[in-house]
């Protein structure tokens, strides 16, 4: 008796190859028109947004370490997926990510000095996302947010804002999630419900390939990619560490999706360079000759070496790196300044109506603080 | 003790709209329409009827769940809305509660007003993560920017007959959230009102549907609720004994008062309606006249509603009590095989059985 095949290799889509030359696979050739269509500064826009990324990614870590944040969470590897596809996605579109795509809210406008509030233990949330790039809140609950914008992409279908060929109207849903979330029961859940309605929707899996000590060999034997198919939509594994492919990918997948033609996946290849959050230490859990082999693909010193070659200046690469400290400085001193919440806080808005226990608790709680005012020290 | 479950006196839902207060009725939120009458409904075609209204005046109101459209949910509560409303109104979703409960969350995001089904008590618990971690909390993440109005009707409770999972009564694990909001009809007239309510709040809300209590039709009054929904009520006077319940529950506790009364036994019936927020008012009034509370639930005792209902009048009624607080529940086990379900679940004896305990003190 043999052995049943085992072949669960899916294509990989890349452009610009870990030396930083544009050379695309078989499967990347449909994607470059997409490419060739951006502009200079749109080139630029993804290179700064990335080192600023990362810029931000030390001085958090920093602040963290100094008793400032309770926790950092880093994207030090995965600048390239994360800029890539949140430039891909229109103003219209919704965005919902897990809690590691701190660049993806700021190119959606969303001012970052609210994730530190977040993290700082000032906030349970922290933006308002229809002010802010329709960028919803973080979710630490593990795939909870799958759902959440396959709700959310089955209501845009319901008011009847996607598939009407209106590029400037119609929408659809962008949510990011990652390797380790894949196995819960609400990512899966969630492509039961987006493939059933054939919602406007493109789920975005960052495989970093570490889900805080765990390897994605424990989460899946076959690329992630597939599970789009044995849903019934499309999926893609791409190089996430190629900024230009994440883009072009998740926009063309954006755009169908708008267009009305359902639900896709892509599992974009990364990895975390760093730990988890602050809390963690990888080095009790991975090799070095690993997090070597991945610092030779990083994504930033690819795009660098590509950008170069096209003609970017000396002088840009030095702006970008100034432009990055200003940033990363300026939010440092405002994360600081940053006000302590006060006690209403606990019980404010808990609940959208009048609530007795919370107007009952609230008093209760002023009245007994109060009673260790002008008492003796 | 002997058992005095003889006869059974003939106990109508009319008893149960009875006691409407007019002086709470004012803050009664208007839901408006022509002038409608009175109706002998059964809960079920009550539910199904408050469905309807709330579809109807609002076109963000959906309702989703399994096997609610052609067939009209295994009780029939949403029998012949997919046919008058439409498929993008009326959901039949795929078999996954974690699923409903968590798209409906997105939905609400968008601006909708999901009324999800749980088709059993026992299977809510695929969707408890969303419900406790989520639902309960997206408006408190947002600052309060961002509302939930989610309903979860949940038919709940035994007296059924049926097999595992189909008899449970898990409203105290929602209870216990922040967050939620949990409601609970005894009759037609409540059913009909307190869905709209339900459905009409900003906030999420368990609304729990006594199923053995789906088929007794009682009348419905069309035109008036006679209540907020965070409302308690007195739905018989007496002057010996509170007791409380909710649910199902409230037709054990008015045959229990019966039979009390042919003892000359005084039993006032309170019904609770509303199990987060607790609606304290009418129990401690009733506590402070009769002096003594026995609190009944089909629900397990430990931890329970009856518990926290207990604790707080302890607390608050002290000097009034003649009598230590007692519960009458469900056993501390799994709910057992429907062949010893009328030994498990309180009945009128167990409750009269608290009782005399509460008298004898």
């Amino acid at each position: 008796m043999t052995a049943r095949q085992r072949d669960f290799t899916a294509p990989r889509v890349r452009l610009l190859t870990p030396a930083g030359e544009l050379r695309p696979t078989p499967e990347a050739e449909p994607y470059l028109p997409l490419v060739e269509a951006l502009p200079d500064e749109m080139l630029e826009r993804f290179y700064r947004d990335m080192v600023v990324s990362r810029r931000i990614d030390i001085a958090s870590a920093n602040m963290q370490r100094q008793g400032q944040l309770a926790l950092w969470v880093p994207s030090h590897g995965q600048e390239a997926a994360q800029v890539g596809s949140a430039h891909a996605a229109r103003a219209q579109d919704h965005l919902f990510p897990s809690y590691r795509e701190h660049i993806v809210g700021m190119i959606r406008g969303l001012d970052p000095v609210h994730i530190l509030e977040l993290l700082r233990g000032a906030t349970l949330g922290g933006w308002n996302p229809d002010e802010n790039g329709n960028f919803h809140l973080y979710t630490l609950v593990l795939a909870a947010q799958t759902l959440h914008a396959t709700g959310y992409a089955m209501g845009l279908q319901f008011d009847g804002l996607s598939g009407t060929g209106e590029p400037e109207t119609d929408a659809a849903v962008l949510v990011y999630y990652g390797d380790g979330a894949t196995s819960q029961g609400d990512a899966n859940e969630a492509l039961v419900f987006a493939s059933s309605y054939q919602t406007p929707q493109v789920f975005f899996i960052q495989n970093n390939h570490w889900a805080i000590s765990v390897p994605v060999s424990r989460q899946s034997r076959s690329p992630l990619s597939l599970r789009g198919g044995g849903f019934g939509m499309p999926g893609v594994r791409i190089d996430g560490n190629d900024v230009l492919v994440s883009y072009a990918v998740t926009r063309q997948s954006l755009d169908e999706a708008r267009a009305g033609a359902g639900p896709s996946l892509i599992e974009a290849l990364t990895y975390r360079m760093g730990a988890h959050t602050t809390a963690d230490d990888p080095t009790k859990y991975r090799a070095d000759a690993e997090v070597q082999h991945w610092a030779e693909r990083d994504p930033i010193t690819r795009y660098r070496t590509w950008l170069a070659g096209r003609g970017a200046s000396a002088a840009f690469f030095d702006d970008v790196d100034t432009e990055a400290s200003d940033v990363a400085s300026d939010l440092r001193r405002r994360a600081l300044e940053l006000p302590a919440p006060t006690r209403e806080k606990i019980f404010a808005h808990v609940y959208s109506e009048p609530h007795p226990v919370m107007a009952e608790e609230l008093a209760w709680l002023e009245a007994y603080e109060a009673g260790f005012e002008g008492g003796p020290a | 003790m002997s058992a005095r479950v003889g006869q059974e006196p003939q106990v109508t839902d009319a008893a149960a709209s009875d006691g409407l207060d007019p002086s709470r009725a004012a803050t009664a939120r208007p839901v408006e329409h022509g002038l409608r009458g009175v109706q002998t409904l059964s809960m079920a075609k009550a539910i199904n009827a408050g469905l309807r209204e709330a579809l109807r005046a609002d076109d963000k109101v959906l309702l989703m769940g399994e096997d609610i459209g052609p067939l009209g949910g295994v009780f029939r509560v949403t029998e012949g809305l997919q046919a008058e409303f439409g498929e993008k109104r009326v959901l039949d979703t795929p078999l996954a509660e974690s699923g409903i409960v968590g798209t409906a969350i997105g939905l609400a995001m968008r601006g909708y007003r999901p009324v999800v089904e749980i088709q059993f008590d026992g299977f809510i618990f695929p969707a408890f993560d969303q419900i406790t971690t989520q639902l309960a909390r997206v408006t408190v993440r947002h600052d309060g920017t961002l509302s939930m109005p989610v309903v979860i009707r949940v038919p709940y409770g035994g007296h059924i007959g049926s097999i595992e999972h189909h008899q449970e009564s898990p409203e105290a694990y929602f209870a216990h959230t922040p967050g939620l909001r949990v409601v609970s009809p005894s009759s037609p007239h409540d059913a009909y009102w307190m869905i709209q309510e339900a459905i009409a709040s900003n906030d999420p809300v368990l609304f729990f549907e006594p199923k053995s209590r789906y088929w007794p039709k009682g009348p419905v009054d069309q035109d008036h609720s006679g209540m907020p929904l965070h409302a308690s009520r007195v739905i018989r006077h007496g002057t010996d004994v509170t007791v409380v319940g909710h649910g199902a529950m409230i037709s054990t506790l008015l045959q229990a008062a019966e039979i009390a009364a042919g003892e000359s036994i005084s039993l006032e019936v309170v019904d609770l309606r509303t199990l987060s927020p607790i609606d304290y008012g009418p129990i401690l009034d009733s506590v402070q006249r009769t002096g003594r509370l026995v609190v009944a639930q089909e629900a397990y005792g430990f931890v329970s509603i009856g518990s926290e209902i207990a604790a707080t009048v302890a607390e608050r009624a002290f000097y009034s009590l003649e009598a230590p607080v007692l519960r009458v529940s469900g056993f501390d086990a799994p709910f057992p095989p429907a062949a010893l379900e009328s030994e498990y679940l309180p009945s009128a004896d167990r409750v009269l059985e608290a009782v005399d305990r509460a008298l004898a003190f």
